[in-house]
């Protein structure tokens, strides 16, 4: 039995939203998801996933306040305090164990509303060895982590500066994309380097949206529309959360994506996969996962991005919705942003962005201090 | 468009689950090891138990309740290595109090969908890193705009809960009481208790008042903990026991936020969660097929409350039937054999330990002292948390 998307919804994305609270955004997208579905979840749906950090949210249990807005009152819900991927996974396992026909997951970010966010990463370090750091600002793990790579592999600062403009060019055909631009390679090499050799426009902004997907088991999702997309695979894994132990080569991607790629019988993704989304919320990241999801051998990423390859009209293209780098950094709705493109170019809903694939990959990381991710492959 | 569909649910599970091993550290405040060091010793004693390595794990799924305890924002990756998920498919799943029942239903579905044929849950709770007391991480869970100005703390709450629940069926705190007395005196078996004793209706009566009826002695302890279980797809129990437990049903539900808008005196999303499981696992009549029972008990009123929304008792039976002895280790229907919380203490998400490992102690019949003196096939463990609003449930049998 396998298990499909049968209806999306969001809402945003948006750099910044003062007319609506963050249930009112999810209120929003849920209410889309359903529509798109053609369900009712008061009737229909057996199960509701929610993915939410308490310290994103300013909340103690912030699982309580997820309820109403969705239509989950009384109904199987839970929170999953990782990314939307991960909540994928769980609701994916929840209909193979015929726990539920229907399942639905829901991510947000309201980060408009933090206000000091550098140092809410900062609670995420380890109290006791990391946290002392003092006032350095956490992209600055980043940063180390950007130079061991580059050095590692001989990428040269241009390749980042690429993944910075053909991202934010993707994000000029994304209406939902606040941070796209037409910039320049030397536009970006000439940015404040903020976190050296961080530079400022490789650094994904933040933003706020909520994604809401329907999943449903084979035989509902065949009932319910003639277009399904299917979950072909979902894999995550997690390194460690110690900066002196993980890997800086995005061996939880690496990871991830071979649970994914063997449940999606794939082996040669390069070949198989027509369309990636990856986690580029820092430019060098979107490198390091490209590798990672075995698109292309390790060091040649370089002269690969330089030809057009991963171009919206090139051989694979990556993030073509923008990308992090234009639509924002969402925070545990990331992953959401990732799949909903995969699913809305699969279904071929994409609009001016649309690209000719039959099998796309999703791809999250958890951030800052985290060596966790998760990938999933969809299809038509 | 809305189609003709909720045909029920049909089970077509991949495969079934058993649970092979359990392990639990003491309960005590204060505590001096790491949270990550309480979830490392609480996975070798499952480990241990079911005769397997760490290496053995296919995937680990983390239950711990909020971040504000510890103050560690993403407090799953934080545990992470001590909890032996570094380099695997980690999951935490939460839903605030009730983690400690939903995070082996989390294991359950990692394991019946196909995807893990080997599964570590593990639970953990360091309270005491909260300044000056828990209580004020709790701050924090309350709606900002209509109740957090109230400055409302948990007690209080559920002293509203209490008082409700008293009223409508014209309960004493006396018949209330004994549920304390209880589990305080079956606790003296665990050894993992904090706050065993043997104490009377009148010690519990005459405690503290916190506020009122919620008297001292009627509150479970803040504690640390971790524990841990292992949870198995059949080929691989076979290898391992003769003698596996099964899981036979899960269930949970989330009620709405507006707390207020609530009749307390009864636990519907309890009742909600239960009649997922019973489903799952054919119980019809729970009172008769249920052999042996760790409900919730936080408070003393909330074991006899949850004991009604999980159908074992009639609404307002459970104080009589705490009274008649019925609920003693001994009794009829076993409840909290293991000391509930409030005598093992209360350790949030950590509390699977006196909750679904004691039911799957009692059912594997390795709880030792604590061992109830009835022949047991089927058990239910259950949790409760957020703002009085999310039941979960699981029910084990040793026959599949």
């Amino acid at each position: 039995m396998r298990v499909a998307v049968v209806g999306v919804g969001y809402s945003g994305f948006n750099a910044n939203t003062p007319d609506l609270s963050w249930k009112e955004i999810m209120y929003e997208a849920a209410v889309r998801a359903y529509e798109d579905a053609g369900i009712n979840p008061r009737k229909d749906v057996d199960s509701f996933v929610t993915c939410a950090e308490d310290f994103w949210e300013g909340f103690a249990i912030f699982d309580e306040f997820v309820p109403d807005q969705l239509g989950a009152v009384l109904k199987p819900t839970f929170t999953v305090t990782a990314d939307f991927l991960h909540g994928i996974a769980n609701a994916y396992m929840i209909i193979k164990s015929g726990l539920a026909e229907i399942a639905v997951v829901e991510a947000h970010s309201k980060a408009s509303d933090i206000v000091t966010f550098g140092e809410v990463i900062k609670f995420a370090f380890d109290p006791i060895w990391l946290r002392p750091i003092g006032k350095a600002h956490p992209y600055y793990f980043a940063a180390l982590e950007k130079s061991y790579y580059m050095s590692r592999r001989g990428y040269s600062d241009e390749l980042f500066a690429e993944v910075v403009v053909k991202n934010k060019k993707h994000g000029r055909l994304n209406k939902d994309a606040p941070y796209s631009a037409n910039v320049s390679v030397e536009d970006v090499l000439s940015s404040e380097a903020a976190f050296y050799p961080l530079r400022k426009l490789e650094i994904a902004e933040r933003s706020d949206g909520a994604i809401v997907f329907v999943l449903a088991n084979e035989q509902v999702a065949k009932e319910l529309r003639d277009d399904p997309i299917w979950i072909n695979g979902i894999g995550w894994w997690s390194e460690t959360s110690n900066y002196d132990t993980m890997s800086f080569e995005a061996a939880y991607a690496k990871k991830a994506a071979e649970m994914a790629y063997k449940m999606a019988g794939i082996t040669k993704p390069d070949k198989e996969i027509q369309l990636a989304e990856v986690d580029d919320r820092f430019a060098y990241k979107e490198v390091q996962h490209i590798e990672a999801l075995g698109l292309a051998k390790k060091g040649e990423v370089e002269e690969l991005m330089k030809s057009g390859y991963f171009d919206r009209k090139g051989e694979l293209p990556v993030n073509v919705s923008g990308g992090n780098l234009s639509v924002g950094n969402l925070l545990e709705a990331t992953g959401g942003q990732k799949a909903l493109e995969v699913v809305l170019q699969l279904r071929g809903e994409a609009g001016r962005r649309q690209v000719d694939a039959e099998v796309g990959v999703a791809m999250s990381w958890r951030y800052i201090p985290t060596a966790t991710g998760a990938v999933a492959v969809f299809s038509r | 468009m809305i189609v003709e569909k909720v045909k029920g649910l049909k089970y077509h599970k991949k495969q079934d689950v058993a649970i092979v091993g359990a392990g639990m550290t003491i309960f005590r405040r204060r505590l001096n090891e790491t949270g990550k060091e309480l979830s490392y010793y609480a996975v070798k004693q499952a480990l241990e138990e079911a005769g397997l390595d760490i290496s053995d794990i296919d995937m680990v799924v983390m239950g711990s309740a909020p971040d504000a305890f510890d103050g560690v924002h993403m407090k799953g990756e934080y545990l992470l290595d001590g909890a032996g998920g570094s380099n695997k498919p980690y999951m935490r799943v939460f839903v605030g109090g009730g983690t400690g029942v939903f995070a082996p239903i989390a294991g359950y579905w990692h394991v019946a969908s196909g995807l893990a044929d080997v599964c570590l849950v593990v639970t953990e709770e360091k309270m005491s890193s909260s300044h000056p007391h828990p209580q004020s991480a709790f701050k924090y869970i309350w709606d900002p705009i209509l109740d957090r100005p109230l400055k409302p703390n948990l007690i209080w709450i559920f002293a509203l809960e209490m008082r409700r629940y008293m009223h409508v069926h014209n309960i004493k705190h006396e018949d209330i009481a004994l549920v304390s007395v209880k589990n305080k005196a079956n606790a003296l078996d665990h050894p993992a208790a904090q706050l065993a004793a043997k104490i009377t209706v009148e010690d519990v009566l005459n405690s503290e008042p916190m506020a009122l009826p919620v008297r001292r002695l009627d509150v479970s302890p803040p504690s640390d903990g971790a524990s841990a279980l292992i949870m198995v797809a059949p080929h691989i129990a076979r290898q391992l026991t003769d003698e596996p437990v099964w899981v036979a049903g899960v269930g949970w539900s989330l009620d709405t936020t507006w707390w207020t808008n609530r009749d307390l005196y009864f636990p519907r999303y309890v009742a909600e969660a239960a009649k997922m499981a019973y489903k799952m696992a054919h119980i019809t009549d729970p009172r008769k097929e249920i052999d042996v029972a760790e409900p919730y008990d936080p408070f003393d009123y909330k074991e006899l409350h949850h004991m009604e929304g999980l159908g074992l008792a009639k609404k307002g039976e459970a104080p009589i039937l705490t009274r008649e002895g019925v609920t003693a280790r001994d009794g009829d229907l076993p409840v909290c054999p293991s000391g509930g919380l409030l005598g093992v203490g209360n350790p949030i998400a950590a509390t699977m330990g006196v909750k679904v490992a004691e039911i799957y102690w009692q059912l594997a019949y390795r709880a030792g002292k604590r061992q109830v003196p009835k022949e047991v096939t089927t058990g239910v463990a259950q949790a409760w948390g957020d703002l009085m609003q999310v039941g979960t449930v699981m029910v084990l049998s040793n026959k599949r």
